[in-house]
């Protein structure tokens, strides 16, 4: 074991060479926490964005629920999650789904928010063209106002992914998988050979996994986002 | 009340919910086909209200609106906003589409084939004067903004409409570039002939641009709708005065043409063939001060003083000052008292197309024309009235 307090770089050393051999002795395992973890986030982000957008989209010009919404997903994130968590497990039992809920129930609010501000950021000269050419509601929708409010929805998914990446490893506590496992072994054994090694590959993994799904994000905003927004 | 008017509205009124007074009361108007139809008035009088009447972008709460004598105010809004060019101060170029895409829109909603598609909005940047090799993959933002209003134009055009509704479409470009788009859309409306309703607050444009104005005052009353020129020559109240402010004559010179119909001032000629005596004595029958020396072509060379003709002397292509002020056949009246305003005669020499002398206009002339024009004005009014 090795503390920062009375630490020696060869502690170090020796401390990075043992999470190495931890690693190296179990990349099936870990691989296949990261990948149930993704999924739980995966899941959990296309629900709560057609969720937050269509919310969106509905709430955006009625003030009072616009305000009302707002306020409502804006109170879900200051449940504390172990609670939340906690709360789902009478309605839907243990296991990843109560964990799902909850982290839904965080991920609306940055995809909402920037739904609305999105929207809200759209000329309204263009959406007058758009009308005075003959477009009727939903095709100015789809085919003007979300289209020039995506670049800040996406920025808002981002968000959310990464809020729910972090939040996931929770999920574990509730019965659920994913990298939180590695994180709960290792505390609970403390002190004993591998804990901490455990812990590091928990939270290490979901850092990576955060990383590369933000990174995959950003990847598809490009593409998903017209070159004359980009200019 | 005419019955082939392209758009009529008929005691068509706009009253906005929660307000008291409606910004459009009880307005009865015509425009026939092929005419450009300015409202001007000051700024808040209803004039964009009742332009989003007519594609019902906004919701009549009285009277009628007939297209083709067609009453559309039961008609599906957004087939028949297909049907009608709508362009806004603002422009409201989709951003996120290229200029071919934007174009394409109203084109693309009436199902057209790609490749009729494709033609067309070439076809449609040729005629607002971009290249469409170079524009037609371009987005909004690398345009500027006479061009941006240009492609505005354009899109309007996609599904060549019969009627145009414009809104102050030239208000925010600068004065050089809002001269040049002007006289382009007045080129292409020589040829397109749409049904327009152009909207401005600035009456120069409105005289510029229509071949009848309405004058609006509050609430969108008619206080004057006639031809720009009948306007300058009589507006009916002080209200109609202020608006057009000073130098309507001046304005009114626009519109009155040198042409073979009128009848130009004779003046003294002769050529270089020709003595000084006998010059001379062409002055001093005229009572003139000056004879305009022609070449062998019979076109205005100099402007020969009668002193020079005193001191005799050969007559040449050196003698007397060059004939500066010179305006074609067909040029208006106001570039004619341009051209007076620098003559060494203080007249304009009219020529015809192949440079040959024709007559002169001087300032007795401009007055004459300009009383003609206000008498006959009057007396149009006068009998409007005796009618009512
Ligand atoms: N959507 C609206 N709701 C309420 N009042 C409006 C609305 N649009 C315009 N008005 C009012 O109607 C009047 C006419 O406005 P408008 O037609 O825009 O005038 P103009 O285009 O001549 O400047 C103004 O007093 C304006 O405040
Ligand atoms: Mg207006």
């Amino acid at each position: 074991m090795w503390s920062v307090l009375d630490s020696t770089r060869d502690d170090h050393v020796d401390g990075i060479i043992s999470w190495f051999d931890y690693i190296a002795s179990r990349p099936d395992d870990i691989l296949e926490a990261t990948w149930a973890h993704a999924k739980i986030t995966l899941t959990v982000i296309v629900v709560a964005t057609v969720f937050s957008v269509l919310l969106g989209v509905f709430v955006q010009r009625r003030p009072a629920l616009r305000a009302f919404a707002l306020s409502v997903s804006g109170i879900f994130l200051t449940i504390p999650s172990l609670a939340l968590f906690a709360l789902f497990i009478p309605i839907v039992g243990t296991g990843n789904e109560p964990a799902m809920y909850a982290l839904f129930l965080y991920a609306i609010l940055p995809i909402l928010r920037n739904t609305v501000t999105g929207l809200d950021s759209v000329p309204p000269a263009v959406v007058e063209s758009a009308k005075g050419m003959g477009m009727g509601t939903l095709r100015q929708l789809a085919r003007i106002r979300l289209p020039l409010a995506w670049p800040i929805i996406m920025a808002g998914i981002r968000i959310s992914t990464l809020i729910t990446v972090g939040i996931a490893a929770i999920a574990v506590l509730v019965g659920g998988d994913g990298l939180g496992t590695y994180i709960q072994s290792g505390l609970t054994r403390l002190g004993l050979p591998n804990s901490l090694e455990s812990v590091w590959t928990g939270t290490a993994f979901t850092v990576l996994l955060g990383l590369v799904l933000d990174a995959a994000l950003a990847g598809f905003q490009r593409v998903t986002t017209s070159k004359g927004l980009r200019m | 009340m005419s019955q082939d008017a392209k758009i009529r509205l008929d005691h068509v009124q706009k009253k906005y919910l929660g307000s008291k007074a409606p910004a459009v009361d009880s307005l009865t108007l015509e425009v026939p086909e092929g005419e450009i139809l300015v409202l001007v008035g000051p700024s808040g009088c209803g004039k964009s209200t009742t332009l989003r009447l007519i594609n019902r972008m906004i919701e009549p709460t009285g009277g009628r609106i007939f297209l083709d004598e067609e009453d559309v105010t039961t008609v599906d809004p957004d087939h028949l906003r297909r049907r009608i060019g709508y362009v806004i101060q603002q422009i409201g170029l989709f951003p996120h589409q290229t200029i071919a895409q934007n174009i394409a829109t109203v084109p693309k909603m009436l199902k057209w084939d790609k490749a009729r598609i494709a033609e067309r909005v070439d076809e449609l940047l040729s005629v607002v004067g971009l290249d469409p090799e170079v524009y037609r993959g371009r987005y909004p933002s690398e345009l500027s903004g006479g061009q941006a209003q240009r492609v505005g134009v354009a899109r309007a055009l996609g599904a060549d409409p019969e009627i145009m509704l414009m809104d102050e479409p030239f208000g925010a470009i600068d004065p050089i570039t809002r001269d040049r788009l002007q006289n382009e859309f007045l080129r292409v409306q020589e040829t397109l002939r749409k049904t327009i309703v152009f909207v401005t607050h600035d009456i120069d444009e409105a005289i510029k641009m229509g071949d009848r104005i309405a004058i609006l005052g509050e609430q969108s009353h008619i206080r004057q709708i006639d031809t720009p020129e009948r306007i300058l020559a009589f507006p009916v109240d002080d209200f109609v005065r202020d608006f057009i402010g000073s130098g309507s004559t001046l304005k009114g010179l626009h519109f009155e043409i040198v042409d073979d119909n009128v009848e130009l001032d004779p003046y003294p000629t002769m050529t270089v063939d020709s003595t000084a005596a006998e010059g001379l004595a062409l002055a001093r029958a005229a009572h003139a001060d000056w004879v305009l020396l022609l070449d062998a072509s019979h076109r205005p060379l100099r402007w020969v003083p009668v002193d020079e003709l005193e001191a005799g002397g050969p007559v040449t292509a050196e003698s007397g000052t060059e004939v500066l002020a010179k305006v074609s056949l067909g040029a208006t009246l106001f570039q004619a008292l341009e051209q007076m305003l620098v003559s060494s005669a203080a007249v304009a020499c009219v020529v015809r197309e192949d440079g040959s002398y024709h007559g002169v206009v001087r300032l007795t002339y401009l007055n004459r024309v300009i009383r003609q024009a206000r008498r006959e004005a009057r007396e149009h009014y006068e009998r409007l009235e005796a009618m009512a």
